[in-house]
């Protein structure tokens, strides 16, 4: 597929020109962090940021989903009766994404779309979605996509790479959404594909060799999985933690929703709401036991999903795109890629 | 601040070799810059382990609750304060523990620290009260009195207020601070004014609850937004909700509440969460003269009577 030339001077015109066709989402600054936004008409993505603080996973999966409407009303012949929300969806764009957060939607796509069961909701909206990525010519220290099967130039889950070169970026196009997109926003002017590739392969081994941090995840698989879960260092990895919904909130990659129904006068709404495998209501049972009800329970839970229970079941890597926002956040320095390697080494001789 | 850790990890050896902790709650080294993890030693070889600088602010009184074995904790004036009313409240007895006291001169906030270098920091080196921040945009040396949590620069109580040990003689206690100028800002507002104000402050909000779990006072077994049967708080992140969550817990730390900032460390989002508790704190020590975890001889306001309460619709 071709690369197209997007001069800075072409840019914003660009943007404005795509939002006539697309709802268009990407990193806005608030306070001092970049969290995914929808662009009102005049706002213009901001790309100077290493990564956002919250992932884009909200551009398809948002924090409340409004999933049916109903009204107590008995006067009303439908009263009590579960209407669909009215969908919201249309085309959108998200632009500046990150590989890993791209990738994420691969990893979450295995939970929401399968052969069996389809989440309307997500698949519709990603369906519609058409993701423009933005490479890391300058990862952070606490990333580590190389070693959780991405990287920072990472083609998966795009549709189109836009690689910043000096006063412009190369946009790669991957797919035909991604070909739509650029021509919707009128971007045409063709670079010389061998030419750029060449510009691109040099940024993006300098940005490759720029990530200190990896995690070791070849024995994930061998290890036995009930002996991994009684591991006695998970006493110690849980010590710290408090809990929070900090690490699932801001990960890409973590899927877990609650559904709740919520009535003001007589209008109800059923809604979805994400979920954290840190609360204790998370597992609390209708009869009041709770299967996970110590911090340990819940930590090895998160962990063990993401490393062990997603790694046997889909073999296809690890539930983790190595984002590095949970090791950035987490108040109490909670570190997955301490957790990963010790159980990827866990039984195994220290030699 | 070095001396101290020596001093703490002294301390901690000769308390399990003798046998006088069953462990030893303090920090490590985090990962990240800024970042230490509360660690427990067990025995005399992990206190190596045993850390102390400006980046220990999250307060190590949340993980004393309800325990039972016999243990050291490592304390700043603000952590002795919450111990304090852990004790008064029954969370833990005087004599499970040997509080390890340091005298504190402030923790450093984390976002004004990435602020100062615009963005990523790569190491964070403290030198008495030069703070030298190493970064890819290069890198730059602050004073710690200007990067300190605003919390901290409003602390009156840095040195410990109950220890069995203090690790260092006392440092002088900061005077002439105007703890309360945020919130008579506030106070000042109209009703509309106010709750555009908090609406505002609460808008990135994602009711991940780090700031409940980071404060040693939110210990309830069913905190009142996990109650569900019937369920008191909505869930999502609806504008009233949020409120609702953040008043609500406010006023459950009346009068308990030190001003450690350790729920505002946590924030994921740097919601200033401390400007609702920092109003009550206001209003206690103005109605009742009362500042929480100064002592184990006076009941906390919200949990006394007295006969000559000036309030009399109480009779
Ligand atoms: S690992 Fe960290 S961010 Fe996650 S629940 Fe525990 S304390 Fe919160
Ligand atoms: S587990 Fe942490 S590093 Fe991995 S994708 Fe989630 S937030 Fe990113
Ligand atoms: S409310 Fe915040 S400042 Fe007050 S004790 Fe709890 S964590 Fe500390
Ligand atoms: S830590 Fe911040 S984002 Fe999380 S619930 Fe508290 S104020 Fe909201």
């Amino acid at each position: 597929m071709k690369t197209i030339t997007i001069e800075m001077s072409q840019w914003a015109a660009g943007i404005a020109k795509l939002k006539d066709a697309y709802r268009v989402w990407s990193p806005v600054r608030e306070n001092d962090y970049h969290v995914f936004k929808e662009l009102n008409k005049d706002a213009l993505p901001d790309l100077d940021f290493s990564n956002t603080r919250l992932s884009a996973k909200q551009a398809i999966y948002p924090q409340t989903q409004k999933m049916f409407e109903y009204t107590l009303d008995e006067s009303r012949p439908d009263h009590h009766i579960m209407h669909e929300a009215p969908d919201t969806t249309g085309p959108q764009a998200v632009i500046g994404i990150r590989p890993c957060d791209a990738a994420a939607f691969l990893l979450v796509q295995k939970n929401f779309n399968t052969p069996q069961y389809k989440d309307p909701y997500w698949v519709k909206a990603y369906e519609k979605t058409t993701l423009v990525g933005l490479a890391c010519n300058n990862p952070c220290s606490t990333c580590f996509c190389t070693s959780a099967g991405g990287g920072p130039f990472d083609e998966k889950g795009l549709d189109v790479l836009l690689v910043a070169d000096k006063d412009q970026y190369l946009a790669k196009v991957l797919t035909d959404k991604g070909a739509k997109l650029l021509d919707a926003a009128g971007f045409k002017d063709e670079a010389d594909a061998a030419g750029a590739q060449v510009t691109i392969d040099a940024l993006r081994e300098k940005a490759d060799a720029a990530i200190n941090s990896e995690i070791a995840t070849d024995q994930l698989g061998a290890q036995e999985t009930l002996t991994l879960y009684d591991a006695p260092f998970w006493e110690e990895v849980a010590f710290a933690c408090i809990n929070c919904g900090t690490c699932t909130y801001l990960c890409p990659t973590c899927w877990c929703f609650d559904i709740q129904d919520e009535v003001r006068g007589h209008n109800g709404v059923r809604m979805r709401n994400w979920d954290s495998c840190m609360f204790p209501l998370f597992t609390l049972h209708g009869s009041g036991h709770n299967p996970r009800d110590t911090k340990i329970h819940r930590v090895r839970q998160r962990f063990m999903h993401k490393l062990k229970y997603f790694v046997d079941k889909y073999d296809d890597g690890i539930q983790c795109t190595g984002c590095g926002r949970c090791v950035r956040a987490c108040p109490v320095n909670i570190d997955i890629r301490n957790v990963c390697n010790q159980m990827n080494r866990f039984g195994t001789c220290p030699a | 601040m070095l001396q101290y850790q020596d001093k703490i990890q002294a301390i901690a050896a000769r308390l399990l070799k003798e046998c006088k902790v069953d462990l030893v709650i303090g920090f490590r080294r985090g990962t990240v810059p800024m970042m230490n993890e509360p660690y427990v030693a067990r025995t005399a070889e992990q206190t190596t382990n045993l850390i102390w600088d400006s980046h220990c602010g999250i307060n190590l009184t949340n993980y004393l609750t309800d325990r039972k074995e016999k243990i050291g904790i490592v304390a700043k004036g603000c952590d002795s304060r919450n111990i304090v009313t852990h004790i008064l409240e029954n969370k833990i007895e005087r004599d499970q523990l040997y509080i390890i006291g340091v005298p504190c001169q402030g923790m450093v906030d984390k976002r004004k620290i990435a602020q100062a270098v615009n963005g990523a920091v790569d190491q964070v080196i403290e030198n008495g009260n030069e703070i030298t921040i190493k970064g890819p945009a290069g890198d730059k040396t602050v004073t710690k009195a200007d990067v300190l949590q605003n919390n901290c620069s409003l602390c009156k109580h840095r040195n410990p207020t109950i220890h069995d040990e203090m690790v260092a003689e006392p440092v002088a206690e900061q005077t002439d601070i105007d703890a309360y100028e945020s919130v008579r800002a506030i106070e000042a507002m109209d009703i509309d004014a106010k709750r555009a104000y908090f609406e505002k402050l609460l808008e990135p909000c994602i009711r991940c609850y780090a700031c409940r779990n980071a404060c040693p006072l939110c210990y309830c077994p069913t905190c009142f937004v996990d109650e569900h049967r019937p369920q008191w708080v909505g869930k999502s992140t609806d504008p009233v909700d949020n409120m609702t969550f953040h008043f609500l817990r406010a006023y459950h730390c009346a009068g308990r509440c030190t001003d450690c900032g350790a729920c505002e460390r946590a924030c994921p989002v740097g919601i200033k969460v401390r400007i609702f508790t920092k109003k009550l704190e206001k209003d206690c020590l103005e109605l009742f003269g009362w500042e929480a975890g100064l002592s184990l001889d006076t009941r906390p306001p919200l949990d006394v009577y007295r006969p000559e309460d000036p309030d009399d619709f109480i009779k």
